[in-house]
């Protein structure tokens, strides 16, 4: 869908400037030859794809391989901005309650159908449909109506204008003529899908890998890669071999992989390894239900006993920045003059007796009526990161008197007995930095129940309103001005202590030309990498 | 004969029942739904939608009608379709799997009770010398060393320095255009490391065993007799001894049938091999009920077969068994 196939491309994501102050890696450039086909990028995953029918599929695997057998309405480009893919242009009209696509001419699925109008309407109407389990209905049950007046035109109409819709409609178009009339769960196109994307499916070998091949009639024109190749190879040190080994060309590294084991000059001369700032951010959400967190100079107290810049060093070895709100660094609703309070032990004390915590037990911890400042970091298995952040918290919060137990819990469990049951003190997880600045899910106060995503029970009226306001208008000026002024609220409240943003640190086989790196990462624009002639392998 | 055989099925069949209930309540048990995987902290799932994902996956009735509509499409070999996003049918995923796995498991049982048994009564002939204490350091090395960490060593050291063994998989990039003949020593190549990894941890329990049997075998009355006879000790050991030690060892391979569709799920990870262990891994991970239970009930289904053959075996093998005396 489309958010999650913007994630895939956006995560790989390149920022100019980077806050720890070491210069991005730069591909070492040889003298390259003119642009060819041929050749095969082969990547490696931890995951397997579940289905390649992107609206059944809920997993990265699954959307990233996707991504490149189909295409939205639209899309986002290097920059950031939402622009036309299989719509030539769009218009909006002024109440914002009605969106007309204009859709490209002359674009074929891969079996050789053309696209029209059809197509997306079929792809709003499963989307849709009850019978369909999808986890995508949700933005779509926004739109009051749909139709394709002519075969190039698709035009939809909402009860209220609805910001994060425009996005929405990145979400990939399936092949009406193949799934109309059928049921879409027992459909072989989870298998062997049939897009108009850049690359045409090919095959599935199960566990081992997936193989695209390039589609020479894209409307953007054939790939220069013939093809991709897609391995799963479910442990990261076994890919980190097979990558030096040769047999994949490209992967995500670890801060430990990127900063200590890949800095060999044989390593740089046979990769070439980008940097720039993912799309989530860590942090530590308080219970506000809890007495313990209601005081908000109490979690202001945290914020200003943890170093940020510690935890940035000790876990993520300076991959990463400290993280002062929900967006990401350098993106139009990021407000850079939101700053939180720094480390600041003195402060943190500070704030503390004022709050009360004044009296100290026998082992210097704080106390408030009897009761000692003691509570509990729930964090998931498998995240050695978090793991690794809650301690570095421990030991600062213990400077300032305040007891800090880790508890670490299989991802099922932890959800179903700890977050829906609100049976928790404090926690550390990361969410994934949307597209779209709309965070109405997170942080409305009418999103606390169960299930639901504010499951800190945040509840504030103004950022309420702003986030209404927010995602009831498409003009950007207006948003940005409420979003700006979210995340001053937030740095004040501080619900969360955020933490940092991680860098997404691929490394890609040197003999790949033509990588641009951008805002939106490295992989927007891979229908244009090339190998030279003399020195393509497969 | 077929009258023990008719009873020992018969008395499968409750027990089979018995397996399959207490597996169907203990993954309900565990916290979280199937529903949850898909679901949880997405900013996209309203309640709505979560409740109708699970009416789509029958999750909203009780737990007996659950069982009981299960049970009934099972008794047509019908295991279901996977809760995964893909939708297969159970069978589809675990038979895809399941030649890697068997064949594997197969070369590595091979090469185990080949080399173990040697092993073993090559220890109990040569019991207390140098030999007997080199084996059983070089065997419990096997036993004790992290399986992850000896593969990741040699994956490093023939796969990447020297270059000689693939790393991971089970075929070579464009293996496909290969001829037949090139196609299979590609697939040999890539299973040298795992089925060498596999075998050396396993050497130590067989062989030990082995070991003690046979010394148990060699102070019997009947063994000082063969001796006090004259015989030759090759013949002493080989034709009166082994024979006999080996009768418990009929026993363990009946016990080793389950495990061959039961593969292990670090290994299968860090060779990335696309086994059973994995499959049955990421199933519970995302209550994937259906394949769960389908990889349980062929593994229970096994394990009784398994202990009936022995059992049979054994009989076949030993007059006193078979004659009814203990």
């Amino acid at each position: 869908m489309s958010w999650r196939r913007f994630f895939c491309l956006v995560s790989l994501t390149f920022l100019v400037s980077c806050s720890s102050g070491s210069a991005p890696s730069v591909p070492p450039r040889r003298a390259a030859g003119p642009p060819a086909y041929g050749d095969a990028l082969v990547v490696g995953s931890i995951g397997e794809p579940s289905t390649l029918i992107p609206v059944l599929a809920s997993d990265s695997p699954s959307h990233e391989v996707a991504g490149w057998v189909y295409n939205g309405l639209v899309k986002y480009d290097k920059d950031l901005k939402l622009v036309g893919d299989l719509a030539r242009s769009w218009d909006v009209s002024p109440d914002g309650l009605t969106i007309t696509f204009h859709l490209r001419k002359g674009v074929k699925w891969h079996d050789g159908a053309d696209f029209t109008s059809r197509d997306v309407l079929y792809t709003y109407r499963v989307t849709i449909d009850p019978r369909t389990p999808t986890a995508y209905a949700e933005d779509f049950k926004q739109v009051k109506k749909a139709e394709a007046p002519d075969p190039y035109t698709f035009r939809v109409f909402y009860d209220k204008p609805f910001a994060p819709a425009l996005a929405s409609w990145g979400m990939n178009i399936l092949p009406a003529h193949l799934l109309e009339g059928k049921d879409i769960t027992r459909s072989e196109l989870a298998r062997s899908p049939v897009g108009t994307g850049p690359y045409r499916f090919k095959e599935w070998v199960a566990g081992q890998k997936i193989v695209l091949e390039s589609f020479h009639d894209y409307f953007e024109g054939r790939p220069y890669i013939d093809r991709y190749i897609y391995r799963i190879i479910p442990d990261s040190a076994t890919m980190y071999l097979e990558l030096k080994a040769g047999g994949i060309d490209m992967m995500g590294l670890s801060p430990v992989q990127f900063a200590r084991q890949t800095d060999t000059p044989e390593f740089r001369a046979r990769f070439a390894k980008y940097r720039y700032p993912s799309f989530t951010y860590t942090y530590l959400g308080y219970n506000l239900k809890n007495p313990l967190f209601a005081d908000r100079r109490v979690r202001q107290a945290i914020t200003s006993a943890i170093s940020k810049d510690e935890i940035v060093h000790g876990v993520l070895l300076g991959l990463g920045q400290a993280a002062h709100g929900p967006y990401k660094p350098g993106t139009w609703a990021y407000n850079p003059n939101v700053k939180d309070f720094g480390y600041d032990p003195a402060r943190a004390r500070t704030l503390l007796a004022e709050a009360g915590w004044r009296g100290t037990g026998p082992d210097g911890i704080l106390e408030k009526d009897g009761r000692r400042f003691s509570f509990t970091i729930l964090t998931n298995q498998g995240n050695d990161q978090r793991i690794k952040t809650a301690q570095i918290i421990q030991r600062r919060l213990r400077t300032v008197g305040i007891e800090v137990k880790i508890r670490v819990l299989e991802w099922a469990s932890f959800l179903t007995n700890f977050i829906d049951k609100r049976n928790f003190e404090a926690v550390i997880l990361a969410w994934t930095i949307p597209q779209d600045p709309d965070i109405f899910d997170i942080w409305d106060s009418s999103k606390t129940g169960p299930k639901e995503l504010n499951f800190i029970s945040y509840s504030n009226p103004e950022v309420d309103r702003l986030l209404e306001e927010g995602r009831r208008t498409f003009d950007q000026e207006k948003r940005r001005r409420c979003y700006w002024r979210i995340q001053e609220i937030l740095a004040w409240d501080q619900p969360y202590t955020f933490l940092y943003v991680p860098d997404a640190l691929p490394a890609v086989s040197s003999r790949f030309r033509g990588i641009e790196p951008a805002p939106a990462g490295i992989m927007y624009d891979f229908i244009h990498w090339y190998v030279p002639k003399e020195e393509q392998l497969h | 004969m077929l009258n023990y055989l008719a009873k020992r099925i018969l008395a499968m069949i409750p027990l089979m029942l018995g397996i399959t209930l207490i597996t169907f309540v203990v993954i309900r048990l565990a916290p979280g739904e199937p529903v949850e995987a898909m679901t949880a902290l997405s900013p996209k799932i309203t309640a709505e939608t979560r409740q109708r994902l699970r009416e789509f996956y029958g999750l909203d009735k009780p737990l007996h009608v659950q069982y009981v509509t299960w049970l009934k499409k099972v008794a047509t070999f019908d295991f279901g379709r996977s809760f995964a996003p893909d939708h297969r049918p159970v069978t589809d995923k675990i038979r895809e799997r399941i030649p890697v796995t068997l064949s594997l498991n197969i070369i590595a049982l091979i090469l185990e009770f080949g080399l173990a048994i040697p092993i073993g009564v090559f220890a109990a002939t040569h019991r207390d010398t140098l030999y007997d204490k080199g084996i059983t350091v070089f065997v419990f090395l096997g036993f004790a060393v992290p399986t992850f960490w000896l593969a990741l060593l040699l994956m490093y050291f023939f796969g990447v320095k020297l270059g000689w063994l693939p790393i991971s998989g089970l075929h070579s990039l464009g293996s496909e255009g290969y001829s037949r003949l090139s196609w299979f020593g590609d697939l040999l190549k890539h299973l040298i490391l795992p089925v060498s990894v596999a075998t050396f941890g396993s050497l130590a329990g067989l062989s030990r065993y082995m070991r003690s049997t046979m010394l148990e075998v060699i102070r019997q009355d009947y063994i000082t007799t063969a001796r006090a006879k004259g015989l030759a000790e090759r013949t002493v050991i080989y034709r009166h001894a082994l024979r006999n030690a080996l009768l418990p060892v009929i026993t363990l391979l009946g016990f080793s049938l389950p495990g061959l569709i039961g593969g292990s799920v670090i290994f299968e990870t860090i060779f990335a091999i696309p086994g059973m262990g994995q499959l049955f891994y990421q199933g519970v991970m995302a209550r994937d009920y259906p394949l769960v239970m389908g990889i349980l009930v062929i593994g229970a289904f096994l394990t009784l077969v398994g202990n009936l053959l022995a059992d049979v075996c054994y009989a076949v093998a030993d007059p006193r068994i078979r004659q009814g005396r203990g």
